[in-house]
């Protein structure tokens, strides 16, 4: 049986409609934010250690971050 | 259980529905109930390869119903008596534990999950830009004293890097801001598209800076999208980007 393919596996091409250019007045590239924005559209690859539960860690990041709201992208836990 | 997962401040919360479409990669140590010759132990670790059947387990948050889960690769690494370590790759909502628990009953020997560290939550990995708790208090602080905003990029990462594997559709500057008011995007909006992009599908709504305008539903393929002039191809599920980050109506040609 054929395996599966994972979705980091997928190789895309970029196909292209339409030519045009994007105006520098607005908007910037995500690596070119301003320090708050930069922090409050980031996310963090954290190695999650033994123990907590992934909602505890979280907070514990929120905390030491002063924000106001943080998320995590799947329970890992017991 | 450790390893890699995603943390989204403040405003990337609203990407967490993208990871999870993601997949992910563990390593699991598995401690047989009995003993068993290597030669089993992968025969049934293959069998356990492609679609399976689960329902979750009583503490999980979701619904408890039967569901199929894709298993896209199962490695088997080592075994030392009764100590199995093997590496998965699985579709997100895939319990490592139950899997242990059915190879231990196709076995008929019995098993359980020992240890389980995560090493992919999709584009994340444990290489690289991977920090821990330490490394994130201590840099924070680091910025906090020098003020210096390279800083920060070595422990946060743009929400953007979350949406590596989602398709994605880049459009015009005059199309960002009705997206970001909630507007569906029109054929006319489209710029480049990636390969793939399947009907009903989630996909991405870039800009030509590549930012995130919105997480959203095609309505259409790659080739249809490609061959139409006008009509709707994406539904806009999660505007991502603020209101007025864009002006409305910016004709492109006028810079």
């Amino acid at each position: 049986m054929p395996r599966t393919v994972a979705p980091w596996e997928v190789t895309r091409q970029l196909l292209i409609k339409t030519e045009d250019k994007t105006d520098p007045h607005y908007g910037r590239k995500p690596e070119e934010r301003p320090a708050e924005e930069y922090i409050r559209y980031g996310v963090i690859n954290l190695d999650k250690p033994a123990g907590p539960t992934s909602h505890e860690v979280a907070a514990w990041v929120k905390r030491i971050l002063n924000l106001q709201q943080v998320g995590h992208g799947g329970t890992l836990e017991a | 259980m450790t390893g890699v997962l995603p943390i989204t401040l403040e405003e990337s919360r609203k990407i967490v529905q993208a990871l999870l479409y993601s997949g992910k990669e563990y390593v699991c140590l598995m401690k047989l109930h009995a003993d068993s010759s290597e030669k089993k132990v992968r025969d049934v670790l293959a069998e356990f390869e492609n679609e399976i059947y689960q329902r979750p387990p009583l503490r999980a948050s979701v619904k408890r119903q039967l569901r199929t889960r894709r298993i896209y690769y199962i490695d088997f690494l080592e075994m030392d008596g009764r100590n199995v370590l093997f590496k998965v790759g699985c579709e997100g909502g895939t319990y490592i534990r139950k899997l242990c628990y059915d190879i231990g009953e196709v076995l008929g020997i019995g098993a359980h999950m020992q240890e389980l560290r995560r090493i992919r939550a999709g584009p994340f990995r444990e290489n690289g830009d991977m920090v821990t708790l330490h490394d994130v208090a201590y840099w924070f602080m680091e910025w906090q004293q020098q003020r210096d905003e390279k800083i920060l990029r070595k422990f946060i990462l743009p929400m953007e890097k979350a949406l590596a594997f989602v398709p994605k559709i880049y459009i015009r500057d005059s199309a960002v801001d009705a997206v970001c008011h909630g507007a569906n995007l029109t054929a006319p909006g489209v710029l480049s598209l990636e390969t793939g992009i399947e009907k009903d599908s989630l996909m991405a709504l870039f800009t030509l800076k590549r930012e995130a305008v919105a997480l959203a539903e095609a309505l259409a393929s790659t080739e249809e999208i490609l061959s139409m002039d006008h009509g709707i191809v994406a539904k806009t599920k999660r505007v991502l980007m603020p209101r007025g980050t864009y002006p409305k109506c910016w004709k492109s040609g006028e810079i």
